[in-house]
């Protein structure tokens, strides 16, 4: 198989894209161009026809009820989904123009450049050093490896809390610890887009406000995807939110899941054009 | 007291009684078993081959063949257990009938008589590709006896591994093998290894795939790889067939021999399921 650097998008390109250009180009230029996408899991649809683009060193924030795809379609944008056996995506989404779906991309390499932090903190059962080094150990990123771990702790706010005990097992941190060391894993192999699946839900207050403030932080060199179920934290970090929710067609098709509306967080949050987003960010609907 | 009762108090009784039973079996064994054996229980043992005399009898060939065998068992079988579990659990397309067949048939092996492996080992091993009635032989048919509860229990340990690991390592760009070679195989090692080891140490006592395939019940020499040998059960059903005291007692202690052998293994077993056992 290709790899994206060798796929009609020159090399050159994707890395000009990259975290190299100034805060001038936030916003202005295209990272994820998805049209008309739909995902079914063994045969049944759970999403359908969602047509977005994800702004370059953006937080995007995908909020919705439980269940309507948000999960689903954030892994489609680093082709998570191609692990799960029965997953079916149509439609195109498009990386700076490259479609992520054409035949000679490999989603090895898709996953090189597009890092995704979940849910549930899943450190590696090894020390917090292996726990950074592995991804570039296995993208061959070796020179100067502790510097890279410790820019990749220190940039995840991590660093002063772990400097004397990198040795030790990660799994022996905190929840809050474990995320942030998920997120310097990621950070680690420089990628130019962070995918967050609800990465503080399993978070207490103080750990998610500090997921929060590293968002902040992350978004000058990154762009930024996140999921959440928590308004609140749509309206604190995110630039753009899109609004996903389940729709149950007349025809007696099956529930599936479709984005609502997608606009500027304020936007969204104050005046939205849909009934529905209105609903749902007023409360009023699960 | 009420029919309940009297019923919950039977059922105690029955079961601290079929447990006296067991345990009183066992006691009794290794009761009777050390009374007589500790007295030949010396260096002797390990040194002296067999002989027709007791008081010069050892079993130091038999003790040898024994660790011989397990080492080859280990060699043999770790490798291809292990390669079996990570293709049916990592690659392995459940829908496909030939993994499912697979399946089933690793799960019925494992429950086949170790006597069956001799008599295939003999037609196909020794016979077959004519290795002939070495050790070598005692260590492959023995492999072939532990191979599906080793495949089995690689197995459990790889799927332990949550799959949360998995998706951590390929959303870094990690390949499908860097993903199983660097952590889930790493972490499943500490399982691996504990039920590779109860399987060897069972298989270690099988006697009859072994003189099946043509053990021989005396050998005067410390054994290699590719000649005659016999083993530390073989020697043991020899002696016991012997009508003199001697040699009644210098079975015994062979048998404390074997024991002290599995029980260490055991031990070793239990101890790294303790030591590493994860907690996700
Ligand atoms: N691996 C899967 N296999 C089958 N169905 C799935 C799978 N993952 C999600 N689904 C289904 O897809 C729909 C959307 O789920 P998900 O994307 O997890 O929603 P959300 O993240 O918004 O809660 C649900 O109906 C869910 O049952
Ligand atoms: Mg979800």
């Amino acid at each position: 198989m290709t790899s994206i650097a060798t796929s009609p998008i020159d090399n050159n390109e994707l890395g000009e894209f990259g975290r190299s250009s100034a805060d001038d180009g936030r916003g202005s230029s295209v990272v994820f161009e998805v049209s008309n996408l739909s995902v079914s899991y063994s045969g049944k649809l759970a999403l359908q026809g969602v047509e977005i683009e994800v702004y370059k060193n953006f937080v995007t924030a995908f909020i919705g009820s439980s269940g309507c795809g948000k999960s689903t379609f954030i892994r489609c944008l680093n082709r998570m989904n191609d692990l799960v056996p029965g997953a079916v995506i149509e439609g195109t989404a498009r990386y700076h123009g490259l479609d992520l779906y054409g035949p000679d991309v490999d989603p090895v390499e898709v996953r090189r450049r597009i890092g995704m932090v979940f849910q549930k903190p899943n450190p590696f059962p090894k020390s917090i050093y292996e726990n950074v080094a592995f991804g570039p150990r296995v993208l061959r990123m070796k020179e100067g490896l502790d510097e890279r771990i410790e820019r990749s702790l220190r940039s995840a706010a991590l660093w002063d809390e772990v400097k004397d005990r990198l040795g030790d097992n990660a799994l022996g941190l905190s929840g809050g610890q474990q995320q942030r060391l998920c997120i310097a894993r990621a950070i680690a192999v420089e990628p130019e887009v962070i995918l967050m699946d609800e990465p503080a839900s399993a978070l207490d207050p103080i750990s998610t406000s500090r997921i929060e403030d590293l968002i902040h932080e992350l978004k000058r060199d990154y762009t930024i995807v996140i999921v959440t179920h928590n308004m609140q934290q749509a309206a604190r970090v995110a630039d753009m939110t899109a609004y996903f929710s389940v729709v149950t067609p007349e025809d007696g098709g099956s529930r599936h899941g479709v984005l609502v509306e997608y606009d500027r967080t304020a936007k969204m949050f104050t005046n939205p054009s849909d009934k529905r987003t209105e609903d749902y960010v007023s409360g009023r609907s699960a | 007291m009420t029919v309940r009762r009297v019923r919950a108090w039977m059922f105690q009784a029955l079961m601290i009684l079929s447990l006296a039973i067991s345990m009183g079996a066992l006691v009794w064994l290794l009761v009777g078993t050390f009374v007589k054996g500790l007295p030949a229980l010396d260096m002797k043992l390990f040194t002296n081959p067999p002989s027709s005399v007791p008081e010069e009898a050892g079993a130091r060939p038999a003790i040898l063949a024994t660790l011989y065998i397990a080492v080859l068992v280990l060699l043999f079988s770790l490798p291809i257990g292990v390669a079996t579990a990570i293709y049916l659990e990592e690659y392995a397309r459940k829908e496909r009938w030939y993994n499912r067949f697979l399946e089933v048939n690793i799960q019925n092996l494992a429950a086949v008589p170790a006597i069956v492996y001799g008599i295939l080992g003999l037609a196909f091993i020794v016979r077959g590709i004519g290795v002939g009635r070495v050790l070598l032989a005692g260590g492959l048919i023995l492999t072939l006896v532990v191979l599906p509860t080793v495949i089995i229990s690689a197995r459990e340990a790889l799927r332990a591994v949550p799959d949360s690991i998995r998706e951590g390592g390929y959303a870094l760009g990690a390949t499908r093998w860097q993903v199983i070679s660097r952590q889930v195989l790493p972490a499943s090692i500490p399982g691996i290894a504990t039920g590779s080891i109860l399987a060897l140490s069972r298989a270690l006592g099988e006697t009859a795939p072994l003189l099946l395939i043509g053990a021989l019940t005396y050998v005067a020499f410390d054994p290699t790889i590719l000649g005659p040998f016999t083993a530390l059960p073989v020697q043991i059903y020899t002696w016991v067939k012997l009508p003199d005291a001697g040699f009644q007692q210098l079975a015994a202690a062979a048998i404390i021999v074997l024991l002290a052998i599995v029980l260490g293994m055991n031990a070793v077993a239990i101890f790294l399921r303790s030591r590493f056992r994860q907690k996700w």
